[in-house]
């Protein structure tokens, strides 16, 4: 069974996000990249039914749409165990113009199990993994939380309102990951890193597709009022102001 | 034309998330001059479905079909995309939460409709169609436009005030062909906890961080949520520690939610949690660290001892409960 994880190289999520050339921008000066958290998690959770010889995992592959400004992330995620890296050489304009290159490639290399974050930390669009799904024609499960291999069937764990379904699908199959799909994100070994330098990227051009969506303007988001303290003896005070002043209680 | 709105059920009932759909819906269709028909797939009876029409639905479709009692997103697509292409839809609206994260980038594809997710106002504009999203986890909006003929825009809960209007909503049951091979979604086995609010639909929510020690120290937490009516969350630190379950993990990675009332108790504020909760309308902030960044994001704070601070706390509660 072989895995593809789509990954996304995000801004650190710790980064103060600043604007250029008229807030049509974002300034990348000082960012630091790294693998979107979600697809960082998916990497780890592949990588461990990889290493988990009843799953009958035999590859893991890594997939990324970007510029040569993003080698330093697929290095990384080579080095935390990936066997091999894919980058489709574009800039990654919008979700429909990397989902359409994604699946591009998936159709000439078969993979069995796709997984995709269930969003990236940069643009929220949620959208890669589905469009993925529908461009192939596969089926797809999102708020996955869970994925074991049984029988050469993935078993996930899809997180609903108040509760959780363990639900099955035929392979092809895109599973749409998030939190708890992988307790801790795997850390790369100076092994690893070494291992790294040597694994394959194969590199792809891009098909010409238009993408569907473009951010013309950022904003800040509205500032919010001052902090108004209430003395720490007089919690009742704060009730009161709730109930009186925001009008939520 | 119209503006097309999907409403999901939860065991044959619509929740607030599904009436602040329409309520949007309703605004978006105002500025395109055009009627709101909504989509309901499963079995919802007709007093429950004709109470979409009090917040703007003219038109209610409503699809039963056994074959559909499984949520598979590949069959859910293709029902919703054959009414959208009927109706001539030139917006469809759906919830950003995980059914809406499921449906509405496989709508995208097959009407070649470009998406705005987690909007959060009325369209900026409409030539070109240009809406108001989250960006960066709360740390940024953007402006974007979307230059597909079929616009699919997903509703960041809690950010669109319900409106109430004259139900003149007629309900139409629709016949879809379903193919038994179309479904391929099986479910083993679901475990629901009954009986608990669920996070994302809380008005109110108290939450603790690392703050609180240990997992002994929640029972003053899980009163005072549960006085107000509310749920109860947490920091990651608390989840990956096991003080409290995953589910009730809110912040970039876990939840995101945007509650009327946000309390924090014992969390410094870090980035990561903020994008989680920034959208709260309030967020109280109690800390014993004065200069914690959770102050520079809350209305109102106590700096203080949050074991000296919550028996008092629920004490005021009870005496305004009175």
């Amino acid at each position: 069974m072989k895995i593809l994880v789509c990954i996304s190289n995000v801004p650190d999520t710790t980064t103060k996000i600043k604007f250029g050339q008229g807030n049509t921008s974002i300034d990348t000066s000082g960012i630091q990249w790294v693998i979107n958290p979600w697809d960082e998690l998916s990497l780890t959770r592949a990588l461990e039914l990889k290493d988990d010889a009843n799953a009958g995992v035999t590859s893991v592959t890594v997939i990324h749409v970007g510029t040569a400004g993003s080698e330093p992330t697929i290095r990384k995620a080579l080095a935390i165990g990936a066997d091999e890296a894919i980058r489709v050489n574009a800039e990654s304009h919008d979700a429909w113009f990397v989902a359409s290159q994604i699946s591009e490639v998936v159709k000439k290399e078969n993979f069995d199990i796709i997984m995709c974050g269930i969003e990236s930390s940069d643009y929220n669009g949620s959208s890669v993994g589905g469009m993925i799904s529908e461009f192939l024609g596969i089926p797809s499960v999102s708020a996955v939380s869970g994925i074991k291999i049984e029988n050469g069937q993935p078993v996930m764990t899809r997180e609903i309102d108040g509760g959780k379904e363990i639900v099955t699908a035929p392979v092809p199959l895109v599973a749409i990951v998030q939190k708890g799909i992988a307790k801790e994100p795997r850390i790369a070994a100076m092994r690893g890193i070494m291992m790294a330098r040597s694994k394959p990227v194969k590199l792809i051009e891009p098909l010409e597709i238009e993408p569907l969506t473009q951010v013309t303007v950022f904003e800040k988001p509205s500032p919010r009022a001052a902090c108004k303290y209430i003395d720490a003896d007089n919690p009742a005070l704060l009730i009161n102001l709730l109930q009186n002043e925001a009008k939520v209680l | 034309m119209s503006v097309l709105v999907y409403t999901e059920n939860w065991d044959g009932k619509f929740k607030k998330l599904s009436f602040e759909l329409i309520s949007y819906a309703t605004g978006v269709a105002k500025m395109l001059n055009t009627t709101v028909t909504a989509v309901s797939i499963g079995n919802v009876d007709d007093a429950e479905l004709i109470k979409l029409g009090s917040y703007g639905a003219g038109k209610i479709i409503s699809v039963k079909n056994d074959l559909l009692n499984t949520f598979d997103s590949q069959a859910y697509t293709k029902v919703i995309a054959e009414i959208s292409t009927y109706e001539n839809a030139s917006v469809i609206i759906i919830a950003n939460n995980n059914t809406g994260k499921a449906i509405a980038p496989r709508l995208s594809v097959r009407l070649k409709a470009g998406i705005g997710s987690g909007v959060s106002r009325l369209p900026l504009e409409l030539n070109p169609f240009t809406v108001y999203k989250r960006t960066f986890s709360g740390n940024a909006y953007a402006h974007l436009v979307i230059r597909s003929d079929v616009r699919i825009l997903t509703l960041a809960q809690n950010s669109y005030d319900l409106s109430e209007t004259e139900n003149r909503a007629v309900i139409v049951n629709q016949e879809v062909t379903v193919d038994s091979s179309m479904s391929k979604t099986v479910i083993k086995d679901v475990q629901k906890q009954t009986g608990k609010l669920v996070l994302t639909d809380a008005d109110i929510v108290v939450s603790g961080g690392r703050g609180m020690k240990s997992a002994d120290n929640w029972a003053p937490m899980v009163e005072l949520a549960s006085l107000l009516g509310g749920a109860t969350a947490c920091s990651r630190p608390v989840s990956d520690e096991g003080w409290r379950p995953h589910e009730e993990h809110t912040g970039q990675t876990g939840k995101i939610i945007a509650p009327n009332l946000y309390i924090a108790v014992g969390i410094s504020g870090a980035t990561q949690h903020l994008a989680g909760i920034s959208s709260s309308r309030y967020i109280v902030a109690i800390n014993s660290d004065k200069d914690a960044p959770i102050f520079e994001a809350a209305q109102y704070g106590i700096i203080g001892d949050a074991f000296k601070v919550l028996p008092k706390l629920v004490d005021a509660v009870k005496e305004l409960k009175k």
